[in-house]
């Protein structure tokens, strides 16, 4: 069936970008327009999508246009284009949606900011790139966008930048993806170097990997070097530090940028150019084993985190360690897992982060030990926000559960080690979710706070994302016409984990049969380990950051002392030079008698010696 | 060592101490007195050629005459430079004779 709306697909991000020119060029002032067309912006794309989408389940086929160049270097063209296939059509559905709900959401949260139109102007410019990165046919053009979206993650974590926590957040946000990038970068590199034809295209690359052509050492080293940078955007160890850090910024863009959308670029980048991971098995084995510890790491922290925000950043990073160990597993039904939970996860992530926005918004405070009973003042806050809490946990039947339980299926069949660890970390995650559920919402209030329900226009986008946390996990069937595997055995066992760990947190902190404080006192250690992070930041500002002063500070004594004395001695010899020269003009006929003498000597010799050469 | 390579020699020895003298005497009657020996010297060179020369003849000892006028002429002249410089500057050291410095 011929596509129509696939072919128009290019214009999707567009009107986003048409957003955020009009709102920079009109200027500060104009916040009611600015607003308007963020809002009005993403509605237009997501319709768009919905539409792509609704094409593609009638039945389109995949659709591929790949013939703008924009550069041509010595016979090799790099072309703009764009694909729309199966996981770009989920994506774009995802990315539009979530943004749409953010930006309805913005305008409650942001109203009190004098400077919200350049806040809507950088989320309209974090939509067309991440829109932009998802519907692109080709590496080169996808890592320009990869490079625009870590940009506005920058532009907008630092968004308050008189904090000075801001400021730095943003830098270490881009300076450790960075790193990651140019893993990314090296393997553009290799691919260029090895492909047939130096092609970068997508279709290409699937083909080229999937034939065979391209094997053994080169296949791993350039899938490693991509995974590099899928670990750098999404967080995973050891490349994480960057993502609870960037909780200085706004909340609304907390649930966009690093819940949904741009740490989901990691993920949709190694489903993107699965093909050369399938080529090399250590390649999967890599990923896999990563994504698995990352879960379990991050879950071990957020169990003594006390900063909101920061429980739920590295909630993210462990979902998305699921996601990239169903994607290491290495089967089509695990990569369709992974998928799967990222789907779910969009929204459920995000809902949380909004339901914490609007908590932080009406106590003011992000520390949840000064919080407790808010549930009573703010119903729609916390019944939303519980649908994610039980999404994320895993209960059936909201969405997480189909998710969680099709990446813990795959793992049990393939991998039994890392079904364990899945399982385990499913357990951490009921029990942290469960602590930070229970002390923000019930119980008494530990400060005073004034509580009031956010106005409407923040919680109809936290009841939309409810009600998708519930029914999503349905939806996603008909999006690919998979069936789902499903197993008995992983349903009851992951169904157990989750009680488990909502029981364990009930009995902690809402019975109170034992005292979370008795524990900590009892292992002081490691309460004191995981409630610095495993130390990991001191570690790297140990060895990265002062290694490289130290090395700067070398570099910079040779430049002073070496090439500046270098350059001293050029002019001290100048000015040597001078002085000699001076003591010949000392108006001492005498001296100028001897000059002349020798200028004969010199003449003389150089006549009569002209016989001899 | 022929005649001639002796007399030329005894010139060149004395017109180098001339010019030693010249160059590095500190006292302005002291260098007019070089230069008096420099002048004998060149005379010295000339009475050689006239006797011992390729071309033997009378016009080497004219020359020298000559020579030898022009020397007493150019020190009477030295004299009364130097006379009245020391009147105005109360000294007649060499090194003092500097304003061609600037």
């Amino acid at each position: 069936m011929v596509s129509v709306f696939s072919q128009y697909a290019w214009l999707i991000p567009l009107f986003p970008l048409l957003a955020f020119v009009l709102i920079t060029a009109i200027g500060r002032q104009a916040r009611g327009f600015a607003v308007f067309a963020g809002i009005a912006g993403t509605a237009i794309s997501f319709v768009l999508s919905v539409l792509v989408m609704a094409e593609r389940l009638g039945g389109a086929e995949d659709y591929t246009w790949n013939d703008w160049t924009w550069l041509s270097a010595g016979g090799k063209q790099f072309t703009f284009g764009f694909e729309i296939n199966e996981l770009n059509a989920i994506m774009l559905l995802v990315v539009s949606f979530v943004s749409l709900l953010v930006n309805i959401y913005s305008r409650g949260y942001m109203a009190d900011d004098e400077r919200i139109s350049v806040f809507f102007g950088y989320v309209a410019l974090f939509t067309f790139s991440m829109l932009g990165l998802v519907i692109s046919s080709n590496l080169v053009q996808l890592y320009i966008f990869w490079e625009l979206v870590g940009l506005c993650s920058f532009l907008l974590v630092g968004f308050w930048y008189h904090k000075p926590e801001a400021k730095a957040a943003a830098k270490k946000a881009f300076i450790v993806t960075r790193i990651g990038d140019v893993g990314l970068f090296i393997a553009m590199l290799l691919l260029f170097w090895h492909m047939p034809g130096s092609s970068l295209e997508f279709s290409q690359i699937h083909n080229a990997f999937a034939a065979g052509e391209i094997a053994g050492g080169v296949a791993t080293a350039i899938a490693i070097l991509i995974f590099i940078g899928a670990v750098g955007k999404s967080g995973q160890f050891p490349l994480h530090t960057w993502l609870p850090d960037a909780m200085e910024g706004p909340t609304p863009i907390s649930a966009l940028i690093h819940a949904a959308t741009m740490v989901a670029a990691g993920v949709y980048l190694v489903a993107r150019t699965y093909d050369v991971f399938l080529a090399s098995p250590a390649a999967l084995e890599t990923v896999a084993w990563t994504g698995a510890f990352t879960a379990i790491f991050a879950a071990t922290i957020a169990i003594a985190q006390n900063d909101i925000k920061r429980v739920l950043a590295y909630s993210t990073i462990s979902q998305l360690g699921y996601m990239m160990m169903a994607l290491g597993i290495g089967t089509m039904a695990a990569y369709q897992a992974g998928i799967y939970h990222l789907f779910t996860h969009a929204f459920f992530k995000a809902l949380l982060f909004l339901g914490a926005g609007s908590v932080i918004h009406a106590v003011h405070t992000q520390n949840i030990q000064e919080m407790g009973g808010v549930g009573k003042k703010m119903k729609t806050t916390m019944w939303t926000f519980a649908a994610g809490f039980l999404a994320l946990a895993g209960i059936v039947p909201f969405a997480g559960f189909w998710s969680k339980d099709a990446i813990l299926a795959e793992a049990l069949h393939h991998h039994p080690v890392l079904f364990v660890i899945g399982l385990i970390t499913a357990v951490l995650t009921a029990f942290y979710m469960s602590r930070l559920f229970f002390l923000v919402f019930t119980g008494k209030p530990r400060s005073d706070y004034s509580a009031h329900e956010s106005p409407a226009v923040m919680t109809v986008p936290m009841i939309i994302l409810a009600i998708l946390s519930v029914i999503a996990g349905f939806v996603y069937l008909p999006l690919t016409g998979e069936s789902l595997h499903l197993d008995a055995v992983t349903m009851i066992l992951s169904t157990v984990a989750g009680l488990a760990g909502i029981g364990i947190g009930y009995l902690f902190y809402v019975k109170g049969t034992w005292s979370a404080q008795a524990v900590a006192e009892r292992f002081p250690g490691v309460h004191r380990v995981l409630a610095n992070k495993y130390y990991i930041d001191e570690l790297y500002q140990a060895v990265f950051v002062n290694g490289l002063r130290g090395l700067g500070a070398v570099l910079h004594a040779i430049d002073m002392f070496v090439i500046g004395g270098l350059v001293k001695l050029a002019a001290a010899g100048s000015l040597g030079l001078g002085r000699l020269g001076r003591r010949l003009q000392n108006g001492q006929l005498q001296t100028y008698g001897l000059v002349t003498l020798l200028g004969l000597v010199i003449l003389i010799a150089v006549i009569a010696g002209r016989r001899y050469f | 060592m022929n005649l001639i390579t002796s007399y030329l020699l005894l010139g060149a020895i004395l017109f180098c101490i001339g010019l030693y003298g010249a160059l590095s005497k500190k006292s302005a009657v002291i260098v007019l007195l070089s230069i008096e020996l420099m002048l004998n010297a060149v005379n010295l060179n000339l009475v050689a050629f006239s006797k011992y020369g390729v071309n033997p003849s009378i016009t080497g000892q004219i020359f020298s005459l000559f020579n030898i006028t022009i020397a007493a002429a150019e020190v009477a002249v030295g004299i009364a430079l130097l006379v009245a410089l020391f009147r105005l500057r109360g000294s007649s050291d060499v090194t003092d004779m500097d304003s061609m410095k600037r």
